[in-house]
């Protein structure tokens, strides 16, 4: 036990997760390069998330990762040891929920867990997964029964079970009603605070600044921004963003040059049919855009300010929204 | 080896059991709780034997089909027919007769002679009923005229059980079932949690594989007892079919049936992705045997070319073992009974090796 022990203590000082140069392409007309080049170090006791559109890579490595694809090229180390040598080591001390597992319909929850628990030589009794998953009322209930958010939460409870140090998330949220969503964002809350490290995969920009410590914007299979939420938000120059627009004819005579020399503007974005500001400090920027237009004689046909968002951190690098499918 | 990262303050356990008797308790349990699944392993073959038993059952009782044209038999002649239980007499013309006959709606059509006084039958000389009916109805049209026995015989029926149709469709009925348990319950399985994703969550877990495979195959043999229980059961009930050797014996064979089958079963899913896959390839293994392992009529039918195909299938030794035990009361080390156990044991070994190497998880 005490020789357990102190090989424990040998990878305790190494990062959760490690990738160099990770490359994953799949043979077809033409090549699918789903990873190209990604590096990325996860911290013990950190939540991170991979945040992207649709198709940018995440499942693909995160799978990598979880020891389920193998990459075409490049390193990966988990909890210090790399899947070749030490898979087994791995698999005990990670918990893993895919994006679209669907357990047995015809078991119980209780079964189930049961069932997962049997795996490891470690981990939580069933009824206190249950009960950090809040399923302890369902649990001689069948699967059929349960609805989406339930079945997502039992997903959790089934890498939870083995008490693990790495917990891997692909797109927990995915396709949950809002109650569901922030009851999910409890229980992961929860988890993190008890020390566990924490990967997530998500296009969704709420739940990665809500949950996450830091986050990797990643696209086209590459990492294209790296930080704590407020660093990224920062980044884009400014927390505030002041969307305005005019009459349609009126929009042209608008110049970019002069918005951006309004009070606290650190950027100018064109959006067609409005006009979206970078500002540090909205109360001081609003004003001086009010006297601008009045000045030019133009009438204001909408205003609106917000917090800026991850979202507009991935608008301000790649020209898209989250939202859309991503082109190439 | 505890974990003290641990902040669970109830991380003691009870021991969670074997991951094979979960996994197999899974199976057993999603089994159980789809009942239309229940109904067709185990009811189905029953309904086989029920049908199929009365059918050919009541052939050996069946009534001979006999026509006659009022007017050219003698009353007499007619009632001694009648007196015989067996026979069914009916009034037609001689066309409608001839019809009939041709199209063996009845056995044999009794005209009068055209010369003298006595008769002509018209029957089919290949169709055993109608032959039998030739020499029924003879018989007794020449004893009411009067002919003596010239040597006293009287009749003892043997074989009543154990040499009829039901006996010999039994353990052809029961091979098959162990054949269509171990595809489709362990085949389709595979296939289902493979589209589902389960393979694929079970390998993100330090879950031994051969651990899964082993509980595939025991939930199979559980599976598969009560299914041999029902159908002997319900053919000793209904049937009074019995078996001449050792019920042991018998059910030795059913478990290396169930065994080989669910190899071939896992074969069969290794690499399938789509139940329309599966379905498909489960078809192709299961016909030739269903045509040419014997289940319904013996495999010696087949041309003395085809034996060596028809033999290496494994339902054949399969069928083949368990008709030795129970009609012929074998045991298992007679040199037959060995060759057919070498061939199923084969068959599963192979199956099993090539499944393993090919098994696609994710």
């Amino acid at each position: 036990m005490s020789h357990d022990q102190d090989e424990t203590d040998l990878y305790r000082h190494k990062p959760a997760i490690l990738c160099r140069d990770l490359r994953k392409s799949y043979p077809g007309k033409p090549v699918v390069e789903a990873v190209r080049g990604l590096n990325l170090q996860v911290n013990r006791g950190e939540c991170f998330g991979l945040l992207g559109p649709n198709g940018a890579g995440k499942t693909t490595t995160i799978e990598i990762i979880e020891g389920l694809l193998l990459p075409t090229s490049g390193d990966v180390e988990v909890l210090g040891r790399c899947w070749r040598r030490d898979g087994e080591a791995i698999r005990q001390r990670i918990g893993v929920t895919l994006q679209e597992t669907q357990l047995s319909d015809k078991l119980t929850v209780r079964e189930t867990l049961d069932l997962f628990r049997s795996f490891y030589r470690t981990g939580i009794t069933v009824d206190v997964t249950m009960k950090s998953v809040s399923l302890d009322e369902k649990k001689d209930a069948r699967i059929a029964q349960l609805s989406g958010g339930q079945k997502q939460r039992l997903a959790v409870a089934t890498a939870l079970v083995g008490d693990p140090e790495l917990l891997f998330l692909d797109e927990p949220t995915t396709g949950l009603d809002p109650t569901s969503r922030r009851q999910l964002w409890d229980i992961l809350r929860a988890i993190r605070e008890r020390g566990k490290t924490i990967l997530l995969t998500t296009h969704y920009m709420d739940e990665a600044e809500r949950l996450c410590d830091r986050v990797a914007i990643v696209d086209h299979g590459r990492i294209i921004a790296l930080g704590t939420p407020r660093e990224l938000i920062a980044s884009v120059g400014g927390d505030h963003i002041v969307e305005f627009s005019v009459a349609a004819e009126q929009h042209s005579r608008l110049d970019a040059t002069r918005l951006h020399s309004l009070v606290d503007v650190t950027s100018v974005r064109d959006e067609v049919d409005r006009w979206s500001l970078n500002s540090k400090m909205a109360h001081h920027t609003i004003p001086a855009l009010l006297s601008y237009l009045e000045a030019e004689n133009l009438a204001l046909a909408g205003l609106t300010t917000r917090q800026a968002s991850l979202e507009d951190v991935f608008v301000k690098l790649t020209g898209r929204n989250l939202k859309e499918d991503p082109t190439g | 080896m505890t974990q003290p990262s641990s902040s669970q303050p109830s991380s003691s356990q009870l021991p969670p059991q074997h991951p094979i008797y979960h996994l197999a308790m899974a199976r057993i349990m999603e089994f159980l709780r789809q009942p239309d699944a229940v109904f067709w392993s185990y009811f189905f073959p029953v309904l086989m034997v029920l049908a199929l038993g009365l059918a050919f059952n009541k052939r050996q009782e069946a009534p001979m089909l006999v026509d006659v044209v009022d007017t050219q038999l003698h009353e007499k002649l007619k009632e001694s027919l009648k007196q015989n239980s067996r026979i069914q007499l009916m009034n037609t013309s001689i066309e409608q007769a001839n019809i009939r006959l041709r199209t063996g709606r009845t056995d044999l059509l009794i005209e009068k002679a055209i010369v003298d006084s006595g008769h002509v039958y018209v029957f089919d000389p290949l169709r055993p009923e109608s032959v039998s009916a030739r020499s029924l109805v003879d018989d007794i049209l020449q004893r009411s005229a009067g002919r003596k026995d010239a040597v006293e015989v009287s009749d003892r029926s043997s074989s009543e059980v154990g040499g009829r149709y039901v006996d010999f469709l039994v353990p052809g009925i029961l091979g098959m079932n162990i054949m269509g348990g171990g595809l489709w319950g362990v085949g389709f399985a595979v296939v289902q949690m493979r589209i589902r994703k389960v393979l694929k969550r079970l390998v993100a877990t330090p879950m031994k594989k051969s651990h899964f495979l082993w509980s595939l195959l025991v939930s199979r043999l559980v599976f598969q007892i009560p299914g041999v229980v029902i159908i002997l059961g319900f053919a000793w009930l209904t049937f009074g079919v019995a078996a001449q050797g050792s019920l042991m014996a018998a059910l030795a064979v059913v478990l290396l049936g169930a065994l080989t089958f669910s190899g071939i079963g896992m074969l069969v899913a290794c690499r399938a992705n789509s139940i329309e896959m599966v379905s498909g390839l489960m078809n192709l293994v299961m016909l030739p045997m269903w045509l040419f392992s014997g289940i319904f009529f013996s495999t010696d039918r087949f041309p003395d070319a085809m034996q060596p195909v028809v033999q290496i299938l494994p339902l054949t030794p399969l069928i083949g073992a368990l008709r030795a035990i129970t009609l012929e009361g074998a045991g298992l080390l007679e040199p037959a009974q060995l060759m057919r156990i070498a061939i199923l044991a084969t068959w599963s070994l192979v199956s099993f090796a090539v499944a393993l190497k090919w098994f696609r998880w994710a």
